[in-house]
Order: structure tokens, then C-alpha cells, then sequence
């Protein structure tokens, strides 16, 4: 076996035959990421009377393959805020050392000053922007659930392009399609959500989480929720689906081992 | 023969322990007309005496506003201070871009007062010849930063910089204990009074010669700031009139009568 670092993890010529190194050379175009690798699906949130109620499974998806049923996709930032990533795993990770440092750096700077949730959402989305104008993107979608400055609850999506919007109810990936219209049912508006207690916010979206299990072929039955209302953030990484009922797929043809 | 050997440049210490280019850096900003600073619990004012070089031209500039909630009051060279302002300003904006923040007040004093360190110990470079006095306000409220050429920065309740000064830190020191408690106008009015003590012989406070600033809190929280507002002429007069000889002698007599 060649012991040669440049031969590290390669496969062995005397077996596989010469290496193609061409692709290893730089005297083409630069690449960046064409396509996120390993994945997390949807992350869905909903706002309340007095916060955010945020929720993503804990799968990391190779591609179609379930490879990692153990990975946290909610981050707390500061106390204060959660930040729910939906897209590439190691880029997530990237943004998560990325916030621990600017979480050290603040807290250093001067005492009585902080971050909020809305201060961290345009930071997060100065970051995305810049990456993807640098066609280096970070591919992940991410939600942002806190207050902002007047201490209202705060809810805000931000995309590997830079987008960014905010909704009493948001969801990314699958989420947006499946999640979305349920929990848009239970708060339409701002008005909605002055209404809406904690109980029903955490339940709306706790449902929303089992129809996404159900229907989602990238998402899984664990899953981590967080709620941050003044009062601080509870954030619970190892929840499991209940009630689950599989009745309805009885009647479904045409997929998985069955032939008709 | 009796040449100092110590003062040629900002690195090095002369046996006593002094650094010379920085003490004369000092020196600079006793040179400079008064500026006085003070702070209550929901406001912060800046007051300044500004001088005209001669007759014939107009007269400087000695506060500048920062950003919607923090300015300036320069004492000492006003190019060095335009640099440091103009930095001042780009780190206030660049808060507002990257986190959608008004800059808390202790970090951007904090970063002048780097800056300026930083010139204290390379070879080559001059500390800036500038006093600063830096009001604003920010979660935490309103708030008074003395900045000084040698990087050092404090905050204070009260502060006067310039030539003259000490007289009218002496009618601070006298009023300290009101501040606090003080609105708007009664702010405003301890400033000029604070700076008419600084006045020459000859001198008296005119609109063209005052200059005032002001930021505060309206209720709780940032977003309801009175952002700082720069009061320069005919906009100061109802203040200057205020303070003017004989006007306290005048509210006497109509008590009077």
C-alpha cells in the first residue's frame, strides 16, 4: 500500500487501477458546492401569544438514506433565541461554530447587551448572502425563533441565497408544503396569534410533525422542539412521535414492496 | 546640552515613566475651546464653545452627530477628530448592516479608544492631537464616554475638556448631585452655565458662539430614543437667553413686583 499522503483514501491503483487525478488539479475553474451532501429535512415553527414554538427532527439524510438518526438541528443562541437549520449538515455545523464565536465575542464586549433573535436573523442572512455572492453558498435554510427588541415573539427564515421573510408560521423543505397550510390554519394572522396559547401552538406543531413523518420519506419519529418565550427557552432534543395511526395508508397502493 | 532625548516619538519611555508625544498629545487638547457633557437618567447633552479663527470667518465645528443615537463633542485638533469620527460613524453603520443594531455606546468608545492606543506604541505614528466627550444612547440608556489621545476612556456623569476647563468642571463637581434627576432643558442649562464659568474676562455666550447637543429616552426601550439633534444659532438663543447676565437678576424683580 502507497503511503504517500496524496494517496490517502484513494482507492489502490494496484487493485482499481491508475488514479484519475485530473480532477484534482486546479488549473480549471474553481468549484464550490454544487449540491448539499448529507441533509436534514424540514424544520416548521409557529408563533404564539408569548413566543416561538420551533420543531425539527433529528435525521441527517444521505441522500435517500436515513445515515445519521441522532444529529440536533435546533441550536440555542445566547439564551435567548433558537435556531432551527434545514439542509446541509456540515454547513450547519460551520454556522454553528461560526455563532459560538460571535456568542463569545459578544459576551466578552460589554455587559447589559445582547443579541435577539431579530439581530441574529440579519446577521445570519449577511452570512448567507455573502457566501452565495462568493458562489460558495451554505446551503441550508434556517429559522429563527426569539424576540425582538420590544420583546415580541419573533419568527424569521433566511436561505442560502440571503431571502428572508417572516411569517406567524413558517416551515422549510418539505415543511412548506406539508407543514405550512396546517399550521397556517391554526394562526392566519398576527391577530391569530395574540390569541393562541402555548398548549395549542406546541400541539399545532406537534401534529404537524406526525403528518410529516407520515408523508416525509427523509424525516424521522425522533425529533427535537424548543419553545422561547421571556421567561428563557425549553428545548427538548429527544422527543418521540405519539399516537401514531397508520390506518390511513391502508387504502395507499402503488409504493413501497407491494406490487399492486 | 539639555535637549530632551525622550519625547521624539510615542514608544518610548522616558526614565521617569513618561511618554512625552502622549503628554503633548494632552497638551492639544487643552489648546482647544471647552466642551461640556452631561448626562441624567433620560438624557445626555453636549455643550461647546466654538471660536472663529478671526472676524471674518465663520466659526468651527465642535459637535458632530454620529449616528441617529450617539454624537460627538471635539476639543483639540479638529482634522484628527474628523478621522475619528468618520471611523466612528462607519463602525455605527456597520452595526446597523450586519445586526440590524444601533451600536451599544461602551463598544464604539471602546474602539476609538484602540485605535488611538495603538498609535501610542508604533514607531512612526502620532497619538491623535483630540479630546472627545461621546454621548448617546442605547439599551442601557443614556450615557457620557470621556475619550483621551492616550487611548484611555471612561464614563463619566459629568465632564468638561479644553482650555479653561477647569472651571467648569469645578461647577460639575458643585452640581453633580442633580444631575441625575434632570430633564431636557434643566440639563441644557447646567451645560451652559458650566461652560460660562470657562469663559475669558471678556468673553460672554452669544448664539454664534454656542453650540448644543442632545439625545434621550422617550419611554422604555430603543425604540423610542429622541435621536440627537445638533442646536447651532438662532436655535440656541432661548437657552443662551437663559443663562445670560442678569437674567436670573430679572426673574427676581418680577417676583418682586
Amino acid at each position: 500500500m502507497n503511503h504517500l499522503p496524496q494517496s490517502w483514501g484513494r482507492p489502490r491503483d494496484d487493485i482499481y487501477g491508475a488514479y484519475d487525478h485530473s480532477y484534482l488539479q486546479s488549473n480549471g475553474p474553481n468549484q464550490h458546492t454544487q449540491s448539499p451532501i448529507v441533509t436534514g429535512t424540514s424544520v416548521i415553527a409557529l408563533k404564539f401569544k408569548d413566543g416561538v414554538v420551533i420543531a425539527a427532527d433529528n435525521l441527517a439524510s444521505y441522500g435517500s438514506l436515513a445515515r445519521f438518526t441522532d444529529v440536533k438541528r435546533l441550536r440555542s443562541f445566547a439564551d435567548s433565541s433558537i435556531v432551527g437549520f434545514g439542509g446541509d449538515v456540515s454547513d450547519m455545523q460551520y454556522l454553528d461554530r461560526l455563532l459560538s464565536s460571535l456568542d463569545t465575542r459578544e459576551a466578552y464586549c460589554s455587559s447589559g447587551h445582547s443579541l435577539n433573535a431579530q439581530n441574529l436573523h440579519t446577521y445570519l442572512a449577511k452570512v448567507f448572502y455573502k457566501r452565495r455572492s462568493e458562489f460558495s453558498p451554505l446551503w441550508n435554510q434556517v429559522l429563527v425563533a426569539g424576540l425582538d427588541a420590544e420583546s415580541k415573539p419573533f419568527l424569521a427564515s433566511a436561505d442560502l441565497l440571503g431571502t428572508t421573510f417572516s411569517a406567524p408560521s413558517l416551515a422549510t423543505g418539505f415543511g412548506a408544503h406539508l407543514a405550512q397550510p396546517l399550521l397556517r390554519k391554526v394562526a392566519p394572522d398576527e391577530d391569530a396569534v395574540a390569541k393562541l396559547s402555548e398548549e395549542e401552538a406546541v400541539q399545532a406543531v406537534k401534529e404537524s410533525m406526525k403528518v410529516l413523518f407520515y408523508r416525509d420519506a427523509r424525516s424521522l419519529d425522533k425529533y427535537s422542539i424548543a419553545v422561547v418565550t421571556k421567561a428563557g427557552i425549553r428545548l427538548k432534543e429527544d422527543e418521540k412521535l405519539e399516537n401514531q395511526s397508520w390506518a390511513f395508508a391502508d387504502k395507499i397502493r402503488g409504493y413501497g414492496t407491494q406490487v399492486n | 546640552m539639555f535637549r530632551n532625548n525622550y519625547d521624539n516619538d510615542s514608544v518610548t519611555f522616558s526614565p521617569q515613566g513618561r511618554i512625552f508625544q502622549v503628554e503633548y498629545a494632552s497638551e492639544a487638547v487643552k489648546q482647544g475651546s471647552v466642551v461640556v457633557g452631561i448626562v441624567s437618567k433620560t438624557h445626555a447633552v453636549l455643550v461647546a464653545l466654538k471660536r472663529n479663527a478671526e472676524e471674518l470667518s465663520s466659526y468651527q465645528k465642535k459637535v458632530i452627530s454620529i449616528d441617529e443615537h450617539v454624537g460627538v463633542a471635539i476639543a483639540g485638533l479638529a482634522s484628527d477628530a474628523r478621522v475619528l469620527s468618520n471611523f466612528m460613524k462607519t463602525q455605527s453603520l456597520s452595526s446597523r448592516l450586519t445586526y440590524g443594531r444601533a451600536i451599544p455606546l461602551e463598544r464604539i468608545v471602546s474602539a476609538i479608544g484602540d485605535r488611538a492606543q495603538t498609535n501610542t506604541q508604533h514607531y512612526g505614528k502620532r497619538p491623535y492631537g483630540v479630546g472627545l466627550l461621546v454621548t448617546g444612547v442605547d439599551e442601557t440608556g443614556p450615557h457620557l464616554f470621556e475619550f483621551q489621545p492616550s487611548g484611555m476612556t471612561q464614563e463619566m456623569v459629568a465632564c468638561a475638556i479644553g482650555a479653561r476647563s477647569q472651571m467648569a468642571r469645578t461647577y460639575l463637581e458643585r452640581n453633580m448631585e442633580v444631575f441625575v434627576e434632570c430633564g431636557r432643558e434643566e440639563l441644557v442649562k447646567h451645560g451652559l452655565l458650566a461652560l460660562k464659568e470657562s469663559l475669558a474676562q471678556d468673553k460672554e455666550l452669544t448664539v454664534e458662539n454656542c453650540s448644543v447637543g442632545v439625545v434621550g429616552i422617550r419611554g422604555e426601550g430603543m425604540k423610542t430614543i429622541e435621536g440627537f439633534k445638533l442646536y447651532d444659532g438662532q436655535e440656541v438663543k432661548k437657552w443662551v437667553d437663559l443663562v445670560a447676565d442678569g437674567a436670573e437678576a430679572e426673574e427676581a424683580m418680577e417676583v418682586d413686583s
